[in-house]
């Protein structure tokens, strides 16, 4: 597998990135309003509503703000929504409805150029989510800065990770009211019980352990640790867990779309 | 209108005889053989037809051809390159429309084309101009900004044609380019592609209207099961097959039918309707209807539907 992936994947793949770039582009002012509105809405519903009930709680051995404890993991969830949702409902529009991939694979792009440009251009939707909320949750100073630039390679990271997940469901589900299941049972759960909006610690010992296993886990603990500027050797085992989800799902989505379309 | 060199753009590469070369090609989906080992040659600049039944395997074969789907077994040639290690070069100068609707609906006209064009290396400001000169040779320029959601079945048919031109291919496939075509779109398409025909490019296309593959065809296979029934020219298969005149009765009586066994004509008796082959000029048909019927009887030129029914029988294919 690994050597034809080699054979069948060319820096090609931007051609398909290219094409929804063009896409974006044409309705981007729409488009931008989400990741901007998204994180005022949350800061305002939790920092003025919230956290008045919550007050501050304690992170890695000081105090901080309920708000200062949810704006990164805020960006941590819209790096995985975007990539996931680009590579589950819009790929699976353009794959079933709009033919568009087999109108690509009757070019000289291999199918594996199409997956790789699809999943990319997924983490490049996390990017730019990513980089307008910075910009407003920085706003507020709720970012440390330079380190907090760190969020923007975490974003390719994670969307990567995510798209890659996202195209493998892509890859095995019946038809498009399918996603409700990877929605529902892994994507949810991973939105309320990352870290995300309480801390880990609170849940039990067991559920702490499961807890790990979600990727949004060690996305949310970075996002944190490059909030605050705590950069130390200790993300590198999160920074691993998600490079490792990514060379698992990457493959698996290729070969699932492998089997899918290619017949 | 166009010029040759512009459509066909940078002169053709490729001189050998064959630009398509099929042996024994092969596929199989888990236990069901849909092409049954065929060989066919598409000589370069002809164009080929691949012509059947619904689910006799022409879409599958040329897919084959196009490296859309891997080969299940034999053989494959395409500009003398084999398809198993070159399909990226061969894949590059190859236009292909294919049989759904795969325009991109995200898109304008134009966008479509220039789109398309990034995905063959085609260099952004030849891709504009070629795009351009594409919707002129269509008839679409005054809809170059229109979404792709807004033009007709013809006009995407035709658009699906420009964009399958945007490589400067050597060899067009096109996989039932007319139909669900109104008329006057499948005789636009028709001219169109003749015009493309004698600029020397090669096309190798499915149909089952047996009227476009006499029109459009220089030589054409009729498959059925995945296999091949007949290969030849249209004129020749119709000659060879079922002669130059048929007698279409309806209602035939039992006299008549008597009359035609004693005479040892090629027929086929549908019980309602009997059809005669012959190569009579006319006597046979006066007699006939001098004789065995009142109404209902017409003589007429065979065609190649005439064909391709008696070989592929008259049953349904759902």
């Amino acid at each position: 597998m690994t050597e034809r992936l080699q054979v069948r994947i060319s820096r090609r793949f931007l051609r398909v990135w290219q094409r929804n770039l063009k896409v974006y582009g044409k309705s981007w002012k729409i488009s931008f309003i989400p990741p901007f509105l998204e994180p005022l809405f949350y800061l305002i519903a939790f920092g003025v509503g919230l956290s008045g009930l919550v007050g501050n709680l304690p992170y890695q051995g000081s105090e901080i703000s309920y708000v200062s404890f949810i704006a990164p993991a805020l960006i941590g969830v819209s790096i995985m929504y975007n990539a996931f949702f680009e590579t589950t409902y819009a790929s699976f529009v353009r794959m079933y409805y709009q033919k568009t991939f087999d109108a690509m694979l009757a070019t000289p792009l291999s199918l594996e150029e199409v997956i790789t440009g699809e999943i990319i251009w997924g983490a490049t939707k996390s990017l730019i989510a990513a980089a307008i909320m910075l910009v407003v949750i920085g706003f507020f100073g709720l970012i440390r800065f330079p380190e907090g630039l760190l969020l923007l390679p975490l974003a390719v990271l994670g969307g990567i990770a995510f798209g890659s997940i996202g195209m493998f469901f892509t890859g095995i589900v019946a038809n498009i009211e399918m996603f409700n299941l990877p929605v529902f049972l892994f994507v949810t759960p991973m939105f309320l019980f990352s870290g995300t909006f309480f801390p880990l610690e609170n849940l039990p010992p067991w559920a702490q352990q499961f807890a790990l296993v979600f990727p949004l886990t060690h996305l949310t603990n970075l996002a944190r640790a490059f909030s605050f500027g705590r950069v130390d050797l200790s993300l590198l085992w999160e920074t691993g867990y998600l490079l490792l989800f990514s060379f698992v799902f990457f493959p698996l989505a290729i070969l699932k779309m492998h089997r899918r379309l290619i017949k | 209108m166009l010029k040759a060199e512009t459509v066909s753009g940078t002169p053709t590469y490729f001189s050998g005889p064959y630009i398509v070369e099929a042996e024994n090609l092969l596929k199989k989906f888990g236990n069901l053989v849909a092409v049954n080992g065929i060989s066919f040659r598409v000589a370069t600049g002809e164009c080929f037809g691949i012509l059947g039944p619904n689910g006799a395997g022409k879409t599958t074969t040329i897919r084959m051809v196009y490296a859309f789907s891997p080969m299940s077994g034999g053989s494959l040639r395409v500009f003398g390159l084999d398809i198993s290690r070159d399909w990226r070069r061969i894949k590059s100068r190859i236009g292909v429309c294919q049989q759904e609707n795969s325009l991109d609906p995200d898109l304008t006209v134009l966008q479509n084309l220039e789109v398309f064009a990034r995905y063959f290396d085609v260099p952004k400001k030849e891709a504009r101009q070629k795009a351009m000169e594409l919707l002129d040779f269509i008839a679409l320029s005054h809809r170059s900004n229109a979404t792709v959601t807004e033009l007709s079945g013809g006009m995407m048919r035709r658009l699906v044609m420009a964009r399958s031109l945007i490589n400067h291919p050597d060899l067009l496939i096109l996989d039932e380019p007319t139909t669900g075509l109104d008329p006057q779109s499948r005789h636009q398409m028709w001219a169109r592609l003749e015009e493309l025909r004698g600029r020397g490019i090669s096309i190798l296309l499915t149909t089952h209207y047996m009227e476009e593959a006499s029109r459009l065809c220089d030589r054409l296979i009729i498959i059925d099961h995945g296999l091949i029934l007949v290969e030849g020219k249209p004129e020749e298969l119709i000659q060879k097959h079922v002669g130059r005149n048929v007698i279409e009765i309806a209602g035939p009586t039992n006299e008549l039918r008597s009359f035609i066994q004693s005479r040892q004509f090629l027929y086929e008796d549908l019980g309602h309707r009997l059809i005669i082959y012959c190569e009579d000029r006319g006597e046979l048909y006066q007699r006939i209807t001098r004789d065995f019927c009142k109404g209902g009887c017409v003589m007429r030129s065979a065609t190649l539907e005439d064909v391709f029914l008696k070989l592929t029988g008259r049953e349904l294919r759902e």
